[in-house]
């Protein structure tokens, strides 16, 4: 069991502990089983079966990807030995309640954990990580009878889940899905349908697989109205095989590991399948996966430019390239890659936008905590709030985190040049791997729509003021900490005026025109991600600047902060550019002039 | 049968020492673990005890709050029953001698009868503490073992030797064995464990409990300062045709390096 500076727990635990205040958490009831030593110890455990177990495996498993033959996939041994020690350890319970089986951590620890084994293997983890989704939801929405039969073999990893949304003819426009769900006279119903992108949908790691179908009851009506949500067993109660199989994998750009699959439900006459929730409420009991998995997707996109950016750091201050500038003797000895300024730039933006993302993501993941112990406690005001706030960041972890995760990877490749740009160095890995995230679990553009679209402006603004509320209040501390952080809190103070005056005007102008108003929601989504984030580095600062002096990793923090506000925050008066009055140039281009 | 652990917590493989700038002390840039070979005697105490039935009580000598989280994250989650801390200001600066003289008279007071140690820190490298403890304790001891069995309280074991060779050791408990790489596998603890493993006993005896007195563990040999080891001397590039170079090569590795 080795520490690696490749996965330094004290750059979570800095953020766990001196941002987010994890210790304070724990005093809620909620939480008096444990403690912060064990929760160390608990994030220690992680780091070692994710440095020892998974990234040994990582490049093997990314070469020999899952194989299909008679409608069955298989992974490979080291796929089943990764996530065999994944669920041996007992991570697959973490999130759930003592009451069901689980540990009752907080979704703080939960994330963390998930961030370590997302920068040792994304793909691999993904297998456990996206049944916890599955049986989180489970759990929100499912029957009792479903609960008792389906929650304690997933909680305790010997099934996994899946989440069966996309088709053929409907990816991102869920509206257009046409699995039919017919009504058998037991209560159950017959699902036919093909679907299209489903992680894991078969697999030999886990005796049974409790697919999450979305399908239209017969006579439902047309668009997302009319969606149910269906629990739909790979081996049904009496042992039999459901109706249901895999007819063809997608050969990826990443995430080899992670099989993906076209997915046939009842082509031998229908596949039997439970209701999960209410008719036509699909979507609604569907989002609540969906929102912790996109949180998931930030954590894990962000995770990823950490390991891009730990592997580059270790490549940079081995590799010895180059000269001083100031030196004119050839036979002088070589210096790391370090020494060189745009080198160094290539790594401090990695880690501004890296461990930016990783604090954006593991607050959101505070909120869901707070929100808990508000819940716990009967303080429903509070709640709401939370669940509010939570709402606005969610598009904004998902889509920013995985947006500027891959960016850093891209910068990861610099840092190796050539080398880089071959399959014996992880950062091509990782890239590839990353560039997943963008595109899934609700593509970026779709989040910046329901950014501005839907959730900044709920509550006839409420949700926006909350988030404002919370940037200011950083503002606030920081004016009066230390010179680092009082320098910064001025800076973010006029990006967050730019923000609230941007967002007004827009909510302000879009019963008027609403097709441009949402057309240029991408820039918005930027220009929120960076303001919030940049509130986030201001957070590292207050926490890093006192101990700085004598402290390498502090002072690092000081130095990335400093990047981002100086290198990616004077972006945000570009974007608020864009928005105000709105750039209409894409939206006025015809589609048959491009 | 109860089953004893020697579990020194010392900075990681990874971790950057640095002396400090008048050599009186190191600090430590870096996570601190129960070290390597430990693990592997922790994997065999908990082996002992699922074949047994037994209690395993696990001893370290000195510590604090970090000390105690990797004992409790580690030793007790994988499955000691208890641990023992010995804190005492007199352990401060204690040498070898000291250190075994602790352990030994915690381990006569649990009453155990076999006691698991790695074969050596991986901070000082003394590699002295496991023996004396043995020779305190008037038990057998058999080092660097990467196999054994235990019938009885009788025990037969297999040392590994330099240049390959393997000893097979047999003798009665109790005894005192200290693990070689090869041993075992160590497993890694259970979350459920981990967490539990905030309720499991931890005491901290001062050495007055264990009726040692400062006198007993004051060093007889005292460390005088740390520093940094010579930084290596810069590579030499041959030069010439392939022919001067290799008889070059062979005269440094015969005449200074001494290797041929």
């Amino acid at each position: 069991m080795t520490t690696t500076d490749l996965m330094p727990t004290r750059d979570l635990r800095f953020l766990l502990e001196e941002v987010h205040g994890l210790g304070d958490l724990l005093t809620a009831d909620r939480y008096a089983h444990t403690d912060l030593d064990t929760l160390r110890s608990v994030l220690d455990l992680a780091r070692d079966v994710a440095h020892d177990v998974f990234l040994p495996l990582a490049p093997k498993l990314d070469a020999e990807e899952p194989t299909l033959a008679d409608g069955r996939v298989t992974v490979p041994e080291g796929t089943k030995t990764a996530v065999g020690a994944f669920v041996e350890a007992g991570f697959q319970a973490t999130s759930f309640s003592l009451e069901d089986g689980g540990m009752q951590l907080p979704a703080m620890i939960t994330e963390a954990v998930l961030a370590f084994f997302s920068a040792a293997s994304a793909p691999v983890v993904s297998y456990p990580a996206l049944a916890m989704a599955a049986a989180g939801m489970l759990r929100a929405h499912g029957s009792e009878e479903l609960r008792q039969r389906y929650l304690a073999p997933m909680i305790e990893g010997r099934w996994f889940g899946t989440m069966a949304l996309s088709e053929p003819q409907a990816g991102s426009s869920l509206a257009d899905l046409t699995t039919a769900a017919r009504p058998a006279d037991d209560g159950t119903y017959r699902l036919v349908g093909n679907k299209m992108w489903i992680t894991a949908a078969d697999h030999d790691l886990t005796e049974n697989i409790v697919h999450f179908v979305l399908a239209r009851i017969e006579g439902a009506p047309a668009g997302t109205r009319g969606i149910s949500l269906f629990l739909v067993p790979k081996i049904l109660p009496d042992g039999t095989h459901n109706d249901v199989r895999v007819v063809g994998l997608n050969h990826k750009l990443g995430y080899r590991p992670a099989a993906n699959t076209v997915f046939a439900i009842g082509d031998q006459g229908g596949a039997v399948g439970w209701l999960v929730g209410e008719p036509h409420q699909g979507l609604r009991c569907m989002f609540h996966m969906m929102n912790e998995a996109r949180i998931a997707v930030g954590l894990s996109a962000s995770a990823m430019g950490w390991a891009g950016y730990r592997h580059s750091l270790r490549y940079a201050r081995e590799r010895l390239q180059g000269r001083p500038l100031t030196s004119k003797d050839p036979t002088s000895p070589q210096v790391p890659l370090t020494e060189h300024a745009d080198v160094r730039r290539l790594l401090l933006s990695q880690k501004a936008l890296a461990e930016g993302g990783l604090a954006l993501a593991l607050w959101a993941a505070r909120l869901v905590d707070e929100g808990r112990v508000a819940a716990d406690r009967g303080d429903d005001a509070t709640a709401g709030q939370l669940a509010m706030l939570l709402d606005v960041v969610t598009p904004i972890v998902k889509g920013w985190c995985s947006h500027y995760g891959v960016a850093a990877n891209d910068e990861a490749i610099q840092v190796h040049g050539g080398y880089g740009y071959t399959r014996d160095y992880a950062v091509e890995r990782i890239w590839r791997d990353n560039r997943l995230n963008p595109i899934h679990e609700g593509t970026n553009g779709i989040q910046a729509m329901d950014l501005l679209g839907r959730k900044v402006g709920a509550g006839q603004g409420a949700a926006a003021m909350l988030l404002m509320a919370r940037l200011q209040d950083g503002i606030a501390r920081g004016r009066a900490a230390g010179p680092v952080a009082s320098a910064l809190a001025g800076e973010l103070a006029v990006a967050v005026e730019r923000l609230a005056t941007t967002t007004t005007t827009l909510l302000l102008g879009a019963p008027k025109d609403p097709a441009a108003f949402l057309a240029n929601a991408t820039p918005y989504l930027h220009l929120a991600g960076h303001t919030v984030v940049a509130w986030l580095w201001l957070e590292q600062v207050l926490a890093a600047e006192p101990g700085a002096e004598g402290d390498a990793f502090l002072r690092g923090k000081l130095a990335a902060a400093r990047y981002f506000y100086r290198w990616e925050l004077p972006r945000t008066a570009h974007w608020a550019s864009l928005l105000a009055p709105i750039d209409r140039t894409p939206l006025d281009t015809d589609p048959d002039d491009l | 049968m109860k089953v004893g652990l020697c579990a020194k917590v010392t900075a990681d493989t990874d971790a950057r020492l640095k002396a400090s700038a008048d050599g009186s002390s190191f600090e430590v840039n870096g996570k601190v673990v129960v070290g390597p070979y430990d693990a592997f005697a922790v994997e065999e105490a908990i082996k002992t005890k699922e074949k047994f039935k037994c209690e395993v009580v696990s001893f370290t000598v000195g510590g604090g709050d970090d000390v105690v989280a990797q004992l409790r994250g580690t030793v007790l989650a994988l499955g000691a029953d208890k641990a023992v801390v010995v804190s005492d200001p007199a352990l401060a600066g204690t040498d070898s001698l000291g250190v075994a003289r602790t352990l030994a008279a915690a381990i006569k007071k649990e009453g155990c009868d076999v006691v698991f140690c790695g074969k050596q820190a991986i901070d000082d490298d003394n590699v002295q503490v496991p023996a004396m403890v043995a020779e305190l304790l008037g038990w057998a001891q058999v080092s660097r073992i990467v196999e054994l069995e235990i019938e009885g309280t009788d025990f037969k074991a297999t040392r590994s030797m330099d240049g390959g060779v393997r000893e097979v050791v047999a003798g009665s408990l109790p005894a005192v064995f200290t693990a070689e790489r090869g041993l075992n596998t160590p497993r890694y603890p259970k979350l459920p464990a981990v967490i539990a493993a905030k309720k499991k006993p931890l005491e901290t005896p001062d050495l007055a409990a264990l009726g040692l007195s400062g006198g007993d563990v004051a060093a007889k040999a005292v460390t005088t300062a740390y520093g940094a080891p010579p930084e290596r001397p810069k590579g030499r590039k041959l030069e010439g045709d392939v022919d001067t170079m290799v008889s070059e090569l062979v005269r440094l590795l015969r005449e200074e390096v001494k290797v041929l």
